[in-house]
């Protein structure tokens, strides 16, 4: 029936085709008519749109619908209350249409499944299957309710500057919670443990571990865990022995409770919220190492939280009078199997994630769903083996992502990014909102002033003496001091958030007899902490002149002389005889070289992976781009060859540029990509299809200059294959082309620096050689001669890595061993023109196969010379071919300068060569 | 652990329960004993280091050179910089003393500039294998770029400091225990 309903042009207004779902037997529109044109009442919309809040069947009860249970998702069924409610009284028509508004699309819906109501049985071309599609219906609803609300409130910047958005949306969802409450009389959805244990929590937490700065994270470990665990334990036992002592008092009336529950409740409440704490500290930016305190505590104490929870649930259970001794040692054990053994298994699972993602390089386009899988896969084993699924999955992300993002493409990482930003972020408004709604529920409501001001007050006071008490400590052993500015934003920043509600909402009614009190009252604490003190620590680290963070691009220079730091403390911490931070970092690090990259990496991966390199590639990376942007401007990169880069390598940053010139990235790639012609594909297809020389001759030389041609590749669809953008493919083109400039300028010019080098390190190796003959750390292995063994480096290098051998390394390579061949052959014979450009240098014995992949440029062809094609088709390129000669030149520049130590140092140089 | 024992007595290396070691009291310390620390030998840095604590191509280091060296990473005590020593207005732990320390790493021919060369050399120490010697090359032309402000071609002690201006040099260059 679907099927034929395809058959039905759009515009067909008869929907024929009826089939009523046994409750929808009796058309309601009548009734729905009659409040609507009661005078006074509200319209929102159109008149179909009321109906079909109004139309439809008889209301299920009302206790059975709108409620987020579980993953059973019992919410879409009270969504079908909303479609079909017909004896609804007409009073709560305008804000059941608000709602219906704000929701937009199940108005249509209603209205189709009332006209079918009304309609003859018979053939059904079109069939309106509301209950098929119900519960993931409603699921997307609300997901983009939420999301269209982040859209409204950063309409307003002033607003967002100053009010969080977590308190923005746990304001729209007391809204919304009203609304739906006004509309409905009961609380229709809710946050529930499951969905937000299961669903909610854990793509923040694997956001967290993810991106996690290690080094500042293991750096500040032992901080860290002493206020996790200590500083929870310190807060649930005063905040839950206080409440107990002005219980007893009599402050408080008459309470069923006992001191095992206030301990209960002191133990859920006292545990800082990651949520919470990213949400409102993100927007802060304080400095580094106060947000990872925080944060790394809010993360770190689940253990505690769960385990203290948990224990004395039992106790609740048991009676206070039957606990023993052994209970409480059996506590106290099982927090360190919960908390260890989440770790263990976080650690377990990111082994097998980056082992996973060592092996996928024929099946990207699915990458990136390992890490989030195998990620979510430690969450549910650890929750299964009643672990920290927090810990697990926080350390499945902090120790993963070395390895994952150095095996995964580029692609995929980007990817990765994004999809874990978006979950996360989606994640934690979906948590507020609903945090929010659940609120507006008078079920849940119980007040009770002295308890709830006590809370409030205790929770706060004894966080603050914690984290004195804690700091005084810390500061004998720490190295950067925490100073009373930092202890008040620590102490102000121990938001409670959703974990807190969700456990709370988990407690079993007929244990705890009070639940309803504990949980009004942590709703109440949520929303004073999240609100009130997320609203005003802004203006606290403002005022309180806290030090913030500073982001920016790493320099070259810090990132050298910051590993030089590091090499050089630990070295005097060997010296000294003190095993410290540097010692146990340098050991890691060497034994995460040795054994563990060599494990989980791909080969390719290990080879770039060190940072001080990638840093210079994406330095590199944008000059490049800058280089061919300013060449656009011009009209021809004949700039390049300036006196003033002529004898560099580099593009020279300190020459001023002309203002007119933009220089971010991302304007020089949309202007490039509108313009000019990278699109290495459409290259390449049209070199495939027209096999002469000429053709590819004019690639060369004017694919700085091409417009667009035609585009065939765009209309290609493939599951398993992306076509990279263009922006990737002219970032990658221009990359490959410097870097494999560089590589072929190094080739040429490395015969000729062995002399220098040898001069210069002379006394080094002297006495080097002494002491490692075994171990060579700067892999100065004595070899026989310079080209053969950098031939074998190569294939070591490159082809020995069975799976891993992506296509343009294999290019490089055979390019790399062939031009050095060349090179060798030739520097006699070196003509005045210099070196062939590498890039547009001719790479003879290609095979077919990797022909067939290789850009335009790596082509065969000897000579460059545009064709008078070329130069009829586009009047400005430049018709001396001198012009197209940047790289040409100033690879030239570098390597005959070079070039001209080698020719002469090469006799002496090639039999006792030791340098690769 | 092998450096267990040369560490010992280079703390106390005036012999407090260790006589019997090299007696350092009488004759200080020879490079060879530092080298004999098995740490520093898978130290990209560690021969450098080494060679810091014997400036001048003395061949010994007493206590008091030792400790001179390794005073320049006591943190920084921020509250009485003035109370330390009137006389010398700068301690060794300064954060410009201890740049001066890393900087006279790189610059071994002690001409206060680091060349190319110099650059190229430190950047061979710390980069493993997998990069490619052109790659070195670039990356130093490209460091010593960065840095250089008159064009010269290396880096000064000057121009090293401020292309370090905004990074934590206090922090990074101490070692608390030595506090």
């Amino acid at each position: 029936m679907t099927a034929k309903s395809t058959l039905e042009p759009p515009t067909h207004l008869r929907i024929v085709g009826t089939q009523p779902p046994p409750s929808q037997a009796t058309p309601h529109s009548v009734g729905s008519q009659d409040w609507l044109t009661k005078p006074g009442q509200l319209r929102w919309g159109r008149e179909d749109e009321l109906t079909c809040a109004q139309g439809g069947g008889e209301a299920p009860p009302r206790g059975g619908g709108l409620r987020i249970k579980g993953h059973r998702h019992r919410l879409a069924k009270g969504w079908r209350a909303v479609g079909t409610q017909g004896a609804m009284p007409p009073h709560r028509g305008p804000l059941w249409a608000l709602l219906v508004v704000l929701v937009l699309v199940l108005p249509w819906a209603g209205a189709i499944e009332e006209e079918q109501g009304g309609a003859s049985q018979g053939f059904q071309i079109v069939t309106f299957k509301w209950h098929h599609v119900q519960d993931p219906y409603i699921i997307a609803l609300w997901i983009l309710v939420a999301s269209l609300a982040k859209i409204v409130f950063h309409l307003s910047h002033k607003v967002t500057s100053i009010v969080p958005e977590s308190v923005l949306l746990i304001m729209l969802g007391l809204v919304l919670g009203g609304i739906v409450w006004a509309a409905d009389h009961i609380a229709s959805f809710t946050l529930t443990p499951t969905v937000f244990f299961y669903y909610l929590l854990p793509p923040i937490v694997l956001d967290a571990g993810y991106f996690m700065p290690n080094r500042l994270f293991f750096g500040n470990l032992g901080t860290i865990l002493l206020y996790a665990v200590i500083g929870t334990v310190w807060n649930a036992a005063t905040t839950g022995l206080s409440l107990y002592g002005v219980f007893r008092s009599g402050l408080m009336g008459d309470l069923q409770s006992g001191l095992l529950d206030f301990l209960l409740f002191g133990s859920l409440i006292a545990a800082v919220d990651p949520v919470a704490v990213l949400a409102v500290f993100e927007e802060v930016h304080v400095n580094e190492v106060l947000f990872i305190i925080v944060f790394g505590e809010s993360l770190l104490n689940d253990a505690v939280t769960v385990v203290l929870c948990s224990v004395f649930e039992s106790f609740v259970t048991l009676g206070g009078d039957k606990v023993t001794g052994v209970d409480c040692v059996k506590g106290i054990v099982s927090f360190f199997v919960v908390s260890l053994g989440g770790t263990l298994v976080g650690v377990v699972f990111a082994f097998l994630l980056s082992l996973v993602t060592r092996f996928t390089k024929h099946v990207r386009i699915i990458e990136p769903g390992f890490v989030f899988i195998i990620s979510y896969l430690s969450y549910l084993t650890s929750e299964m083996l009643s672990l920290s699924a927090i810990l697990a999955i926080t350390f499945c992300g902090i120790c993963c992502q070395k390895y994952v993002k150095a095996n995964i493409s580029e692609q995929s990482a980007t990817t990765v990014r994004y999809t874990m930003k978006m979950l996360a972020s989606a994640a934690e408004t979906i948590i507020f909102m609903f945090l929010g709604i659940s609120a507006v529920d008078p079920l849940i409501w119980t007040w009770n002033t002295a308890f709830v001001l006590l809370t409030l007050l205790f929770i706060s006071v004894y966080r603050a003496i914690g984290v004195i008490l804690q700091t005084w400590i810390l500061n004998r052993y720490r190295m950067v001091q925490l100073e009373t500015i930092d202890q008040v934003v620590m102490s102000y920043g121990g938001l409670r958030g959703a974990v807190a509600y969700a456990l709370v909402v988990l407690l079993d009614k007929k244990k705890v007899k009070e639940k309803n009190l504990f949980v009004s009252t942590t709703l109440i604490v949520v929303f004073f902490t999240v609100i009130f003190q997320g609203l005003t620590i802004k203006p606290l680290v403002q005022w309180l002149k806290v030090k913030r963070s500073e982001q920016r691009e790493p320099k070259l220079n810090e990132k050298l002389h910051g590993r030089a730091f590091d090499h050089i403390l630990s070295a005097i911490e060997d010296i000294s005889g003190q095993i410290g931070h540097n010692y146990l970092r340098d050991k890691w690090s060497n034994f995460d070289r040795k054994v563990l990259s060599k494990i989980l990496m791909r080969r390719s991966a290990q080879k770039s992976r060190d940072r001080i390199l990638n840093v210079f590639h994406e330095l590199n990376l944008k000059d490049a781009i800058s280089y061919v942007a300013e060449g656009e401007r011009r009209g021809s990169l004949a700039f390049i060859r300036s006196p003033s880069t002529d004898n560099m390598v580099n593009v020279d940053f300190s020459t001023p540029r002309p203002s007119t010139v933009e220089a971010s990235v991302s304007y020089l790639l949309r202007e490039n990509v509108s313009a000019v012609c990278l699109d290495m594909q459409s290259l390449e297809q049209r070199r495939r299809s027209i096999r002469d020389t000429e053709d590819m001759v004019t690639h060369h030389t004017l694919q700085q200059y091409l417009y667009k041609p035609r585009q065939e590749y765009k209309h290609l669809y493939s599951r398993h294959k992306l076509t990279p953008n263009e922006t990737e493919k002219q970032d990658k083109e221009i990359f490959h082309r410097t870097m494999r400039k560089r590589l072929e300028s190094f080739k040429s010019a490395k015969l000729g620096m062995n002399q220098n080098k040898k001069a210069a390190k002379l006394y080094k190796r002297e006495r080097a050689q002494k002491r490692r003959n075994s171990s060579i750390p700067n892999g100065k292995l004595p070899m026989e001669s310079p080209v053969h063994n950098f031939a074998i480096k190569e294939k070591d290098l490159e082809f020995s890595d069975p799976e891993e051998a992506p296509d343009y390394e294999v290019e490089e390579s055979t390019g790399g061993i062939e031009f050095l061949v060349k090179v060798t052959k030739d520097t006699a014979s070196d003509s005045p023109a210099g070196i062939e450009n590498p890039v547009f240098s001719p790479d003879e014995d290609l095979d077919p196969s990797i022909l067939d992949r290789v850009p335009p440029w790596l082509s065969p062809g000897e000579t460059v010379v545009p064709s008078q094609r070329a130069r009829v088709q586009i009047p400005q390129s430049p018709s001396n071919f001198r012009h197209l000669a940047p790289f040409h030149l100033s690879s030239k520049s570098v390597d005959s300068f070079l070039m001209a130590d080698s020719s002469k140092e090469r006799t002496h140089i090639l039999p006792e060569s030791t340098h690769m | 652990m092998v450096n267990k024992r040369p560490c010992y007595c280079y703390l106390f290396p005036f012999g407090l329960g260790h006589s019997g070691v090299h007696n350092p009291l009488e004759a200080g310390q020879s490079p060879a004993d530092l080298q004999q620390i098995g740490a520093l030998a898978v130290n990209p840095l560690g021969d450098r280091i080494v060679d810091s604590f014997f400036p001048d191509g003395n061949h010994r280091v007493d206590f008091p050179g030792f400790v001179r060296v390794l005073a320049h990473f006591r943190p920084v005590d921020e509250e009485d910089p003035g109370m330390r020593d009137p006389k010398q207005p700068e301690p060794l732990n300064s954060r410009t003393n201890k740049l001066r320390f890393a900087f006279q790493l790189y610059d071994l021919d002690r001409d206060g500039k680091i060349s190319r060369q110099e650059m190229l050399q430190v950047l061979r120490l710390m980069v493993g294998v997998q990069v490619t010697e052109e790659q070195l090359e670039s990356i130093a032309d490209r460091t010593v770029q960065e840095a250089d402000e008159d064009g010269d071609g290396a880096v000064s002690f000057l121009e090293f400091t401020k292309s370090l201006e905004k990074m934590n040099i206090e922090q990074k260059m101490s070692i608390r225990v030595l506090k």
